[in-house]
């Protein structure tokens, strides 16, 4: 079996266990829709703020629940002790660094399919006005939150102290594609579209993630021993 | 030998300290500008200037702490010597302190110049976006339990790549205030001798304090090793 492969068996078990339960996904949606309600009487809600801070809730939303669902996506493996087993597994480490970071990937999005048409619906958001880069910008910076987290909430599986930790680690480490996804969002959302600007910072994205991607598939094998 | 290092470099930094204060009050050009009709720039800042040589030094070992700290750390990951481990707690360790510095004396540039505490003047923001890594570092190196090295040794490996990332972002998101060149090729003739002068000084104080805490945590681990000889041969209890 190829690498990709393997990881997509990876993957499609975790999604397989996840569509039984549907534990993760309805608890983080809700969330955010939950945290989407609190903006609307946390933000001033005229035309002018509602663009101005739009793009930064929708990627804040992202991380909270981002972080909240890779926790949950590995205590599930902890909790019966599995992560042993998938690591003594007959397929190379990437396979399953892979197959989560895919898994994990997947669960965010779907979450973000149904936290940012709330987001554009409470606050009255032009958010789907340009759907192609927006739907980019927001698969090319889950992806790149889903590979670095991955790696750890992977060494983080046995750390008591794992949960406060998690965001400790990933949000300063991350902060750039937080801030490339904003300025891309804010970009597309502004009354006078600024192509130039999104493009920009999608490319930015874009190398972002291909770096970290590289570095750890590097990195995972090392990190992450029984 | 190995006894006289942090001696010679605390000396180091001290005798640099004294001369470079020295140089920095009475060497340099005082920071006034005149509008073309000789009338003074209402954001002159005479000595409240001076803070830079000292801001700027450090924020130059601030950034160098990252490297170390992550090519120490890659180091350790493929040999999997503690060496290599010591030095990058230790320079992260230190580098905390510095940027602490950094960011206060920062500050205090800010209020002089902008009247503001705080913003977002690219350079600025960068130095906090690192310290705030190192600062993750610390709290993983704390807290994480056993495994705690490895985890702190991805995370500045992942920092150190993250910087460039950092450098275009913050570049990107304000007006590009000293141009391409950076701030030192915009310094006045008369300020780069004293300001490289505190660079040197500060590198002094920082290998210094990072030799010291490695010292420190060899001598720890040192004991801990032997305790455990000690009551495996039934000698201690």
């Amino acid at each position: 079996m190829s690498l990709l492969r393997q990881a997509a068996r990876v993957a499609g078990k975790d999604l397989r266990i996840e569509l039984r339960s549907r534990e993760i996904v309805y608890t983080m949606a809700f969330f955010g829709g939950l945290l989407a309600v609190v903006y609307t009487f946390a933000f001033p809600q005229d035309k002018r703020a509602i663009l101005g801070s739009v793009p930064g809730m929708l990627w804040v939303t992202i991380a909270f629940t981002g972080t909240i669902g890779l926790g949950r996506a590995f205590d599930r493996e902890r909790e019966n002790d599995t992560m042993r087993a998938l690591l003594l597994a007959p397929v190379p480490r990437l396979a399953v660094f892979l197959g989560k970071a895919i898994s994990i990937a997947v669960l965010v999005l779907a979450v973000a399919a149904v936290v940012a048409p709330l987001l554009a619906l409470f606050l009255n958001a032009p958010l789907f006005a340009h759907p192609g880069p927006f739907v980019l910008v927001v698969v090319l910076g889950v992806l790149g939150f889903s590979v670095v987290g991955t790696v750890f909430a992977a060494t983080l599986l046995k750390v008591r102290s794992r949960d406060v930790l998690l965001p400790v680690i990933l949000y300063p480490l991350l902060i750039p594609l937080f801030v490339a996804g904003t300025e891309t969002t804010a970009a597309l959302v502004a009354e006078r579209p600024d192509f130039a600007a999104a493009w920009y910072w999608i490319k930015f994205l874009g190398i972002y993630d291909a770096v970290f991607l590289v570095l750890s598939l590097w990195i995972f094998e090392s990190l992450v021993i029984e | 030998m190995k006894r006289l290092v942090v001696p010679l470099f605390v000396l180091l930094s001290v005798v640099g300290l004294v001369a470079s204060t020295f140089a920095v009050f009475t060497q340099t050009p005082l920071s006034v500008n005149f509008n073309e009709d000789g009338s003074l720039v209402g954001t002159s800042l005479f000595y409240n200037q001076k803070i830079f040589y000292f801001h700027v030094a450090h924020a130059f070992w601030l950034f160098g702490a990252v490297f170390v700290a992550g090519v120490c750390s890659i180091l350790y990951l493929v040999k999997r010597s503690p060496k290599w481990d010591d030095i990058a707690l230790a320079s992260v360790e230190v580098a905390v302190a510095f940027g602490a510095v950094v960011l206060v004396t920062g500050s205090i540039w800010a209020k002089a110049a902008w009247d503001v505490w705080w913003n977002t003047e690219p350079r600025l923001t960068m130095s906090l976006l690192l310290w705030l890594i190192l600062m993750g570092y610390v709290l993983v190196r704390r807290f994480a339990g056993p495994s705690a090295d490895r985890i702190a040794a991805g995370m500045a490996i992942f920092g150190m790549v993250g910087v460039p990332f950092i450098y275009k972002m913050v570049g990107q998101d304000s007006h590009p205030a000293a141009g391409t060149k950076g701030v030192v090729a915009t310094l006045d003739a008369g300020m780069r001798g004293p300001f490289w002068m505190c660079v040197a000084t500060f590198l002094c104080w920082f290998i210094a304090l990072v030799v010291y805490r490695v010292q420190g945590t060899r001598a720890e681990r040192e004991l801990r090793e032997l305790r455990e000889r000690g009551m495996d041969l039934g000698v201690l209890s």
